[in-house]
């Protein structure tokens, strides 16, 4: 059987950023499986800009921002093998992969979980109403649009005001559709405030909010949408029933870990529906890593990049023996917060941590607490906070030292 | 006018589990046979949408057709599973007592599993939560019946007729029937498309069957067709359902079930619903939340973040309430097999068999063909082989090794296989259906695009042509600017 050192499972932002830190921590055995035709996974489609100001502190567009990865990759020659799924994956880090006219079998010493997330659709959601075609996930229209050069619609709603969504809302209309409406279900939009400009308003395209689709209708295509307010408890509120003839329904409706790999070896999922981690990116499974959209779903690329580094850097300590596993500190999400990653701390580390976290709902003036028992290691002031952005608290070495029970994260009111 | 040429012994019209198992049932025989479908595929009516259960046999009232040929049907099921290289397993059925006064229920049922020569065992509350640990846990006791199973509904339907059609039947999808004459003996079926003769005609067209046997004379009875709306999870763990699992039946039929499919998804549904339009296969919140309250009754923790699917189904039930197996009153060479609601599946081969065996055989005379096929060409199922058979498959058949579908593990060999066949699919859900592609977490986000490059090439479209489902349910509407 053949071995490698370190293999990273999906050849996007995170793992390409995992698989280069890895190398320069001196790993050198290292195999990229990426299941697509080249590297770069989901931002060869996003060809908006957008991409790289905390990274490289300027506007790119996806590709251009991954290019950037792809070239280091060539340059540090990390190999790495195109078109070839994973089918297989045990415990002791045995990996199957199948290409056309392979199955290979590989041991490695260390695995990284890189493999992104996948769309909801509409059978997740429960979309009410007609079984016809035109009713699309903003991903797979943008595919279309982007990759393969086809049109899916000419009259458009859009369901969900996820970035993706945004995003369509923007392409669609560039490309002679008429997008009608972005039809929220939450009081809040889930996107970026700056799409919301650039994608919605500068396009007149209307956006409502606690509003969702009681029902689609069409006979084999899609002929008109409902939209029906919602109450809190999200039921339909009898009365606000608003018919939009339309031809597409393109749903941003949320964004789900990629984690079938991870069912297989029975690894623990926590919150984001991705594995649960330590500071090392590290899953509950020894040795195996995660990264990216397949352990929470990021707003923003450059921060999808610096977490695959963290996992390239802890797989390479891992590999190294570096690891010591001398017990560790929960981190617990408390009022007001949805998730944190990581959901554990080495106690023994030597390294700062970051906590990345998202609260549950929109809210002004509040603290970001992070206390240990009655003890508060640190508080950060946030004029403002809304679920769509990431926030990210820094706990320096000295702080973490300190801690001897689990730590908790809220938000306090000022 | 092509097909006026072409007189058929036989003409089934409608390609559900029914149409095409006389079909198969009739191949074995020197006959010419066709099928007349309406869609563009067979098995997207009621038996692409039901709960998929080969039940044992133990509900229906005793003498009954429904008792009668869901006993035989059962048994015959292993030797079909095994022909069509369809997946069937006998998980068993659980059905279950919630209350104390229930089980005075469940002992009459037993007792009725006596009488229709089923096999069933009493189970208490404890031996219920062995069998099944994530049950209300206030289950008082069961009904256990070892030889429920459950089935591939697509590929019973699919197999059945590409079997069919090795052995000489013609498919004529696309054609719904308009009018039926009779001209010196023998039947004119005019469709949309053309017109097709035969001797004799059998009516399987589920939901439609009333409209059909109306074309011949007037009927005694009609269709209700009664909406079944169900949701599907995706398949997340081994042994959080075991069985199919059954709350007592009422009145309006077996109740909100749960059930696994062949693929280990779990299922749970349907509701019951009378509705006019035949083909409204819609879904509502309301009665989705109806059928939820009801699921959450017999398994109170159902992940539902797993659920990637609802849809319904319209079962055929008619004004007779039981199975309608039988000549047309003023011919015997017009046969109804019409209201094959639950347990249709379960039953269809033996109500094939007796169809042919019994009413057909009434009015034709049946010779046995010496080349019959009993079997259709095996599908290479790389998940079945083994990892290690894989590898070799994959060496000589290279195809099977680029994985189209990534949640399901679908490769480009296995697709294309379902294309070579006969009865191949010609559309996007044709190959979801035939080879799960498009069946995951996803539900195509990933390989959708593949799977219409991959239908285009075969048949030499434009990706714009090809269709989701039905005609008109194309996905692309048109090139982008640039593309022009």
């Amino acid at each position: 059987m053949k071995t490698v050192d370190l293999v990273i499972i999906g050849g996007g932002s995170a793992g390409m950023a995992a698989a280069l830190q890895a190398k320069k921590e001196g790993i050198s055995d290292i195999l990229i499986l990426e299941k697509d035709e080249c590297l770069g996974g989901i931002l060869n489609q996003c060809i908006h800009n957008g991409f790289g100001l905390t990274e490289f502190k300027e506007e790119l567009t996806g590709p251009e921002y991954l290019w950037r990865f792809v070239d280091q990759i060539h340059e540090e020659k990390i190999p790495y093998i195109c078109n070839a799924q994973v089918i297989d994956l045990s415990k002791d880090k045995i990996i199957k992969y199948s290409k056309y006219g392979l199955v290979e079998t590989i041991k490695a010493k260390a695995i990284v979980m890189a493999t992104g997330c996948y769309e909801r659709s509409a059978g997740a959601i429960q979309l009410p109403g007609d079984r016809c075609t035109g009713v699309i996930t903003a991903g797979l229209a943008q595919k279309y649009l982007n990759i393969k050069g086809y049109m899916v619609g000419k009259r458009v709603v859009i369901l969900g005001s996820g970035d993706i969504g945004l995003i369509m809302a923007r392409r669609l209309t560039l490309e002679g559709a008429k997008v009608i409406c972005v039809s929220e279900i939450m009081p809040y939009s889930a996107g970026l405030n700056r799409n919301i400009q650039q994608c919605l308003k500068d396009y007149d395209i209307p956006l409502y909010l606690s509003r969702t689709v009681s029902k689609v209708v069409g006979k084999n295509r899609l002929e008109k949408v409902t939209l029906s307010s919602v109450d809190e408890n999200m039921n339909f509120i009898p009365g606000t029933e608003m018919e939009i003839e339309c031809d597409t329904l393109v749903l941003s409706v949320g964004l789900v870990p990629y984690i079938s790999l991870l069912n297989y070896i029975g690894c623990p999922i926590g919150p984001t529906k991705g594995a649960i981690v330590n500071n090392y990116m590290e899953t509950k499974i020894d040795g195996v890593f995660a990264c990216g959209n397949c352990l929470h779903v990021h707003d923003v690329v450059d921060f999808v990049t610096e977490e695959g580094r963290n996992a390239g850097h802890g797989a390479a300590l891992y590999i190294k023996n570096l690891i010591k596993n001398d017990g560790e500190i929960s981190v617990i999400p408390g009022r007001e917060i949805s998730y944190v990653v990581p959901q554990f701390i080495d106690k023994k580390t030597n390294e700062n941590v970051t906590l990345k976290l998202r609260v549950r709902k929109p809210l002004k003036d509040q603290f970001v607490v992070v206390k240990s028992g009655d003890r508060i290691i640190s508080k950060t002031y946030k004029l403002g906070v809304v679920p769509s952005e990431m926030i990210l608290l820094n706990l320096s070495i000295d702080k973490i030292n300190e801690i001897n029970e689990e730590l908790t994260v809220e938000l306090e009111g000022k | 006018m092509e097909n006026l040429k072409n007189l058929h012994d036989v003409l089934i019209i409608g390609g559900g589990i029914i149409g095409t198992f006389v079909a198969r049932e009739l191949s074995k025989y020197d006959l010419e046979v066709g099928l007349i479908e309406a869609k563009n595929d067979v098995g997207d009516g009621c038996s692409g949408a039901n709960s998929a259960i080969i039940h044992s046999g133990y509900d229906p009232l005793p003498g009954t057709l429904k008792a009668k040929f869901n006993v035989l049907g059962n048994l015959m099921w292993d030797e079909i599973a095994e022909e069509l290289d369809v997946h069937f397993y006998r998980i068993g059925s659980l059905t279950i007592a919630l209350e104390d006064n229930q089980l005075e229920v469940l002992n009459s049922l037993a007792h009725r599993a006596k009488e229709n020569g089923v096999e069933v065992k009493l189970l208490n509350a404890k031996e219920v939560k062995e069998l099944e640990p994530n049950i209300n846990p206030n289950v008082k006791g069961a009904l256990l019946a070892p030889t429920a199973g459950i089935v591939d509904p697509f590929l019973a339907v699919v197999k059945a007729m590409e079997n069919a059609m090795d052995n000489g039947v013609k498919l004529y999808l696309n054609n719904r029937v308009e009018k039926i004459t009779k001209e010196e003996n023998i039947y004119i079926v005019k469709t949309n498309k053309g017109e097709y003769k035969s001797r004799v005609v059998i009516n399987a067209a589920g939901v439609h069957s009333g409209e059909i046997a109306n074309m011949i004379e007037p009927i005694d009875w009609k269709v209700i067709p009664r909406k079944g709306e169900y949701f599907l999870l995706d398949h997340f763990m081994y042994g959080f359902v075991n069985h199919t699992i059954f709350p007592l039946p009422s009145e309006k039929g077996k109740g909100v079930l749960f059930t696994l499919t062949t693929s280990g998804n779990l299922m749970f549904g349907p509701s019951s619903e009378e509705i006019e339009d035949l083909d409204d296969v819609s879904t509502d919140k309301l009665t989705l939340d109806s059928v939820k309250s009801q699921a959450l009754n017999l398994i109170p923790n159902i992940p539902m973040h797993k659920v990637i699917r609802v849809f319904s189904g319209n079962r055929p039930t008619t004004t007779r309430h039981d199975f309608i197996i039988e000549p047309a009153k003023s011919d015997k060479n017009f046969i109804n097999v019409a209201g094959i609601e639950s347990p249709g599946f379960a039953s269809a081969p033996a109500i094939a068999k007796y169809v042919v065996d019994e009413l057909v055989n009434d009015v034709i005379s049946l010779k046995e063909k010496n080349n019959y096929i009993s079997h259709v060409r095996k599908h290479p199922n790389l998940y079945d082989m083994g990892l290690e058979n894989r590898a070799k498959f994959v060496e000589n058949n290279p195809e099977f090794g680029e994985v189209i579908c990534n949640c399901e593990k679908i490769s480009l060999g296995e697709i294309k296989d379902t294309l070579n066949r006969n009865c191949a699919p010609t559309s996007i859900k044709g190959i979801k259906k035939r080879c799960r592609a498009g069946f995951g977490s996803c539900q195509g986000g990933f390989c959708q695009s593949r799977i219409i490059e991959i239908l285009a090439e075969h048949y030499n479209l434009s990706p714009l042509d090809v269709l989701y489902d039905k005609e008109g349910s194309n996905i692309l509407i048109d090139t982008i600017k640039e593309g022009k």
